[in-house]
């Protein structure tokens, strides 16, 4: 271990009370921007729940459609011109919409009904735990999520209510299929939902596209809005990214987000800044020592880095065995923190940065450093 | 003997405008290998200033030094330090000790800035520590020993890197009457035995008998020299008494 090193780290732990507050600092400062990332994260997630457990090459919907829950919706007739087009394997309609779920107890509550041919198998309840998704094709037949029990006054399978009059039955139960609206998902076959939704027959939100193996993609995407009047055709990636993009920051609630986490950064980077500062002076006679003794400016820079690198490590570990503990007591919570691998270095990453720039105002107090000091201290 | 140190035609300015202090006059003064050089003179005098010149930590406003041949004329601080790095080994009046290092880390950090790391390094640290008889202190923080140890602790630091000058600014200022004799002796030791250039800075006239050389300086001039015997006090009963 280089000298310089030990002596940062000396230094550092020597003033045990400025340490202490300085982590507390850090901490502080990396568990808010986790956090905030972290939802930022989960509610990213959350919003693309459905496109990313559908199984589609290619989404058919209205143009402008701003999102997955967008209620904007085609007429089922242009599935046959969608499989007209040379390379379109499959043409599977999807429908969904708002709702409200009717409880024995006469109470009501809103529900988000996402209905699919049954046999085409593009968007089946995943995560069951109860009952099975074959049942679906039973009369009245609805699969809801075991998050919502209480909302849906759910008692196990076989619970029945109604849905705008019309008698339903659960016969299977998921676990973890969660809204961020707090909305409950229905799944149910898309004859069903369109009845429960309200809309005519002859309609859908989106036609599901598979290709033929071999088929050129951006081909079969441009020959389909060529072919259908005002209709854009996504892929999965790109309408998972419109989709995040409109809750994200169509609705203020990424910014608000990405605020927190900023302020995270700055309330750090001020902390530290402010205790290597204090500190850097308050070793003043020792940088005047090295310096006197022929140390170079990069040698008292290293000290100062050194400190400012321990200071972020301690402190990260802390804050993400921190940061381990949000993630494990909001999992079933509405709305989860994810703190994913990647996010987790990213963090890291940013909190040595946030470190290393705090170091700056006490390297330009050292390198301000006479030497000559030492003969009158 | 080859000189080592040199100031040559030094002034310095301090200050500006009606606060200007000529704090050194044309000082001439080559320090050879050696010999040990007791620079004295009276508060105020410039001893300071002419030790932070010719230990390439402050600039003369007039004149140049030379160090091992390299003079400091238009050196910038890097310049300076690179100088003091390869050149020269302080001691201080206040020891400037790292209290957070142990006695041998503390030697060794002289080797650090010098890019000299690892086991060769705390080797020739704990041989420094030796050779002021401190081989059984290695461990000890600077709280944990006396004032006489820690300042011999802090020759066995300028030593390390073996220097060719060792400039000690009231070495002894901080210590008993004992402790101040044992640290010129091995001061003047260092001259004589290993051949190095020593300048003392010292109001003392008692340390007197230790040195090979005394200068005076009195108001920014060196005013007066004097050649010593170098033995230490017992060969000379009249230390202290003058000059």
């Amino acid at each position: 271990m280089p000298l310089s090193l030990t002596l940062a780290s000396r230094n550092l732990f020597h003033d045990r009370l400025r340490f202490v507050a300085t982590t507390i600092g850090i901490v502080f400062s990396v568990v808010l921007v986790m956090v905030q990332m972290g939802l930022y994260s989960g509610f990213g997630r959350m919003v693309t729940t459905m496109i990313d457990h559908a199984d589609a090459d290619l989404w058919v919907m209205r143009k402008g459609t701003k999102c997955f829950e967008d209620p904007s919706l085609l007429a089922v007739s242009k599935r046959n011109d969608i499989l007209a087009v040379q390379g379109v394997a499959r043409a599977v309609p999807l429908i969904i919409g708002f709702s409200d779920w009717r409880l024995s107890s006469g109470e009501m509550t809103p529900v988000f009904v996402v209905g699919s041919d049954l046999n085409e198998h593009v968007l089946d309840p995943w995560d069951i735990t109860g009952g099975s998704a074959k049942a679906l094709s039973q009369p009245h037949a609805v699969a809801v999520d075991l998050s919502y029990t209480e909302r849906l006054g759910l008692n196990g399978l076989n619970t029945k209510a109604d849905i705008r009059g019309q008698q339903v039955q659960v016969v299977a139960l998921t676990d973890g299929i969660r809204s961020f609206t707090t909305t409950p998902y229905v799944f149910t076959e898309i004859t069903r939902a369109r009845a429960y939704i309200g809309v005519p027959a002859a309609v859908t939100s989106y036609f599901l596209v598979k290709l033929n193996q071999g088929a050129d993609l951006e081909k079969v995407r441009h020959d389909i809005e060529s072919t259908i009047p005002d209709v854009e055709v996504l892929t999965t990636a790109e309408f998972r990214d419109r989709s995040r993009s409109f809750w994200l920051f169509g609705t203020g609630a990424g910014a608000a987000l990405f605020a927190g986490a900023l302020l995270g950064v700055i309330v750090g980077t001020v902390i530290v800044a402010q205790t290597l500062y204090s500190s850097t002076k308050d070793h003043l006679d020792e940088f005047a020592t090295l310096r006197a003794m022929g140390s170079s400016n990069r040698y008292l820079y290293n000290v100062i880095m050194y400190q400012a690198l321990l200071n972020a490590v301690i402190g990260f570990i802390f804050a993400a065995l921190i940061g381990y503990a949000v993630v494990w007591f909001t999992s079933s919570g509405a709305l989860p923190v994810v703190i994913t691998p990647g996010l987790m270095v990213g963090v890291f990453l940013l909190t040595v940065v946030m470190c290393v720039l705090s170091a700056l105002t006490a390297i330009v107090r050292v390198v301000r450093i006479d030497p000559v000091m030492v003969f009158t201290r | 003997m080859s000189e080592v140190l040199e100031a040559r035609g030094v002034s310095k300015v301090l200050g500006s405008g009606a606060g200007e202090v000529h704090a050194l006059k044309d000082i001439n003064l080559a320090l050879r290998g050696g010999e040990l050089t007791m620079l004295m003179g009276p508060s105020g005098s410039g001893k300071t200033t002419l030790l932070s010149i010719l230990g390439c930590m402050l600039k003369p406003t007039a004149g140049s030094v030379v160090i091992g041949g390299e003079s400091t004329d238009g050196a910038d601080a890097e310049k300076l330090a690179k100088l003091r790095r390869d050149h020269i080994g302080f001691i201080f009046q206040q020891y400037h000790l790292f209290p957070t290092l142990r006695a041998v880390e503390n030697v060794q950090i002289a080797l650090d800035v010098r890019g000299e790391q690892g086991k060769g390094a705390r080797a020739r640290a704990y041989d420094a520590l030796s050779r002021v008889g401190l081989a059984h202190k290695i461990d000890s923080f600077p709280r944990e020993m006396s004032g006489g140890e820690q300042q011999r602790v802090a020759i066995a630091r300028a030593l390390v890197s073996n220097p060719s000058a060792i400039l000690a600014d009231e070495p002894t200022a901080a210590l008993d009457t004992a402790n101040g004799q044992a640290i010129m002796r091995t001061l003047a030791q260092i001259a004589t035995d290993m051949g190095r250039c020593v300048l003392v800075v010292t109001h003392d006239t008692r340390l007197i008998s230790f040195a090979n050389r005394i200068v005076f300086i009195e108001d920014g001039r060196l005013v007066r020299e004097e050649r010593g015997e170098g033995s230490g006090p017992k060969l000379l009963p009249a230390a202290g008494s003058g000059h």
